[in-house]
């Protein structure tokens, strides 16, 4: 038996497979699919202090290996997510993680001291990175001062474990890592999407009600790789691999250049059983190598 | 109805007119229940050009062949490249997908209008009424004649009246202008097409105060209900089109 269990701050993992926020519903939407306590995590849509209605649509649109959204954070509410969306999550084996998102830090703040209080939710993913609200979001994650102040104040109220989404959208993403590590991130987690936009040539109207949106998909793992590889050289707490992750080979690739854990995200849109094909394959692939432990995988190609 | 993703295989690959043609495809398993309005998602290859799924609504069920029938118009790359599918050709469906048209009351006398494509889940849907005795009557409308998508077998069924834009055949006008609504005789109308006929239907219905179901055709990414994408704006807010609908009463709509 290869041993695939990972820790990311206080948090054990029994694997290293998660689905990123956004893809995965509240998890029930799954339930038809496949054992989603088989999965190490699942991470939550994301979750406001207000209901959020999101963009208009259209808020979709299919790019060559990739695909552009501008849902804009469409979610009832934290009130609801407590009352409705919390009692049937606890009921999962398996690690449940909240991603908050605020216009504000003080909606951050509020957010988080909320789910410390939540037993059954295992960690928080601080989303500083959504390019698709016109307040926060990315605008927190491509400011270094902005990113540091929202990372301490969450760290201040948040006891468990901690993560930081970053933006891709950004000059020099080690620069952010290692903001949020100094200031007390227990992880860190990349890329949110990259900012794109599409025009559709039947109506010479942008394909996009918000004009731009965020890019996610094959098309941004090359770009996600490099930027987890980087991260990973320049900071000692675990980073977790999110960009285009469609089957085991994808993650390997991430695992090997550095990332502890990774995020399936856009995959589980075309093919439901995704995240668990590709857990199954990151077994097959450690077994076939002689590998015992997922450990001496994890940023393998900067050994030696 | 549990929702999977499984393979079917391409038993018959018809084209019907310049850009209509009919997929039917038969699973190994046994289909899962389908109600009429539901729709499958389908892979289209795995090209990362059309790399998302396409979603169809069904055209027809043959639960002893286990086999479904999509009727399905040619639109952009994906459709294109199903279109040219050969027989014994393995296909990626997750189904079954969304809600359903409702069941009318027995006392209900229905009206069942597609406009080009959107007739397509109206075949299915006109044997579910069919097999419960339900009264009703289609109503199609087409651009022109040469647009007419065979209609034999949904005669076969009920009475339908035809009616294309510049009258080389059936009426002449749009479905609402058809001498149909004249009679004021339905009570329930349930209504599959493009945007700007459902819009007027559910116009004249609402006016009429007549119950009315409309199967929308947003893009989706996903199909069940987590990437948040294809949403249309109801009295409730923005909801999913892939798991509170494609098939909605107008009164929920804000059009």
């Amino acid at each position: 038996m290869v041993n695939l269990g990972v820790k990311i701050g206080k948090t054990s993992f029994k694997n290293p497979v998660m689905t990123a926020s956004g893809t995965f519903g509240n998890g029930s939407e799954f339930d038809d699919f496949f054992d989603v306590n088989r999965l190490g995590g699942i991470l939550l849509k994301g979750t406001t202090l207000e209901p959020r209605e999101g963009n208009p649509y259209p808020r979709m649109a299919e790019t060559p290996s990739g695909m552009l959204n501008s849902v804009g954070l469409q979610n009832k509410g934290i009130d609801y997510f407590e009352k409705n969306i919390y009692p049937k999550v606890s009921e999962y084996k398996t690690n449940v993680i909240v991603n908050v998102n605020g216009n504000y830090i003080e909606e951050y703040v509020a957010l988080a001291s909320r789910v410390n209080k939540l037993d059954k939710i295992a960690a928080i993913e601080v989303n500083i990175s959504c390019p698709n609200v016109k307040m926060g979001g990315m605008a927190f994650g491509t400011n270094p001062a902005s990113a540091r102040e929202v990372t301490k104040a969450v760290r201040d109220v948040y006891d468990k474990t901690l993560i930081v989404k970053l933006s891709p959208n950004v000059t020099n993403i080690v620069e952010f890592a290692r903001i949020a590590e100094e200031e007390g991130a227990d992880s860190i987690s990349l890329i949110n999407t990259l900012l794109g936009m599409a025009v559709d040539v039947k109506t010479l109207r942008p394909s996009l009600s918000t004009i731009t949106g965020g890019l996610s998909g094959p098309a941004v793992k090359p770009v996600a790789l490099r930027m987890v590889w980087q991260v990973a050289k320049a900071v000692s707490i675990p980073v977790i691999g999110i960009g285009g992750i469609m089957d085991s080979n994808d993650a390997i690739e991430f695992i090997a250049a550095g990332a502890t854990a990774i995020q399936t995200g856009t995959a589980s849109f075309i093919d439901p059983m995704a995240s668990i094909k590709i857990l199954e394959g990151i077994e097959e692939y450690l077994t076939l190598n002689g590998f015992n432990d997922i450990k001496d995988l994890i940023g393998y190609i900067n050994r030696k | 109805m549990t929702k999977s993703v499984r393979n079917f295989h391409l038993i018959d690959n018809k084209r019907i007119k310049k850009d209509f043609f009919l997929l039917e495809l038969s699973s190994d398993l046994p289909l899962p229940n389908i109600l009429p309005g539901q729709f499958v998602h389908v892979r289209v290859d795995e090209s990362r050009e059309t790399f998302l799924r396409r979603p169809f609504s069904v055209h027809d069920v043959d639960y002893k062949r286990n086999s479904l029938k999509l009727l399905i118009q040619i639109a952009g790359k994906g459709t294109s490249v199903l279109a040219e599918k050969k027989t014994g050709e393995t296909i990626s469906l997750v189904c079954p997908l969304g809600n359903s048209f409702s069941l009318p009351e027995s006392k209900d006398r229905t009206l069942l209008i597609g406009g080009g494509c959107g007739v397509a889940p109206l075949l299915f849907l006109a044997k579910y009424l069919k097999s419960h005795s339900r009264n009703f009557d289609i109503l199609m409308g087409f651009r022109n004649k040469d647009r007419i998508i065979e209609y034999e077998e949904y005669r076969s069924l009920a009475r339908v009246y035809i009616a294309t834009e510049d009258g080389s055949e059936g009426e002449k006008g749009f479905v609402t202008q058809h001498s149909l609504f004249e009679q004021d005789k339905y009570s329930r109308i349930y209504c599959c097409g493009p945007d700007a006929m459902m819009k007027a239907v559910g116009k004249y219905a609402i006016r009429n105060q007549i119950h009315c179901e409309v199967s929308l055709e947003n893009l989706m990414g996903c199909g069940f209900g987590v990437c948040l994408c294809c949403v249309v704006s109801t009295v409730d807010g923005n909801v999913c089109s892939c798991t509170e609908g494609p098939v909605f009463n107008i009164n929920r709509l804000k059009w």
